[in-house]
């Protein structure tokens, strides 16, 4: 490190690297949720505390499915970019990549435990 | 090394020093209430998964999220989620460049919290 200049110790450290782009993914995201969210209540919401034949019957219709599916996997997209922003902005160091590694691995994998149990519901 | 001070250097204030303001509350809340629905949305998960699975798993599934506790949890996080949404919408009219005068920003932030109680409270008299 003593080898180093000033200059070239500081080149990279800056915050704009992938910050676009995870605005640009925040945004994206956002819009779709703004859609889905409102549908996903007013579909859901029913079905909590409904008997199970009539929650397997309502999730096999497209709508219904298609609704659940997307607000979950466009959630847990949201949610992996979004709880990123809030380690980065409190944890440092090691603490923070693993973090943020174990984050991204469950929105993948709440995500995709919600898509396989929706499409055996649908199917 | 011109760098003496590494890793030792002063923080700018944070919020403790700062009075609380609708703007600053309101911004925070949007991020609290954004993480917290992790666990709603778990639990939402899991209730497709036992659904998908079986009707005895399905029973324990649905038991817990309409136990009173599971009803505390998805009615704080139905707020939250109307919260999160309202705040959302904000910050897309926001990235156009508009509302950041005073007055606007203020109304905006009581329309969210105004807004998601309303929202929440129309909800569950709908469902």
């Amino acid at each position: 490190m003593a080898f180093l200049t000033d200059r070239k110790r500081a080149t990279g450290l800056g915050s704009a690297k992938q910050g676009t782009e995870h605005f640009w993914n925040m945004t994206v995201s956002s819009v779709g949720l703004a859609i889905l969210v409102p549908l996903f209540v007013f579909t859901f919401g029913p079905m909590l505390g409904a008997p199970h034949d009539e929650v397997v019957a309502y999730f096999a219709r497209p709508f219904p499915a298609i609704v659940a599916a997307l607000t979950i996997w466009v959630g847990f997209m949201h949610f992996k970019n979004g709880v990123q922003v809030l380690i980065e902005d409190y944890v440092s160091g090691l603490a923070r990549k693993v973090l943020i590694v174990a984050m991204i691995c469950l929105s993948y994998a709440a995500a995709a435990t919600g898509l396989f149990a929706i499409a055996r519901l649908a199917l | 090394m011109a760098d003496v001070n590494r890793g030792d250097r002063p923080l700018s204030p944070h919020l403790q020093i700062y009075r609380p303001q609708l703007t600053s509350i309101t911004s925070i809340l949007t991020r609290i209430t954004g993480n917290a629905l992790l666990l709603g949305a778990l639990l939402i998960v899991w209730w497709f998964l036992a659904a998908s699975t079986s009707a005895e798993y399905f029973a324990i599934a649905d038991g817990v999220l309409t136990s009173w506790f599971g009803k505390l949890v998805m009615l704080g996080s139905l707020w939250a989620l109307w919260y999160h949404f309202l705040a959302g919408l904000r910050h897309l009219y926001w990235d156009t460049g508009r509302g950041f005068d005073l007055p606007t920003a203020e109304k905006l932030g009581w329309g969210v919290v105004i807004g998601s109680v309303v929202l929440t409270v129309l909800t569950v008299i709908v469902i």
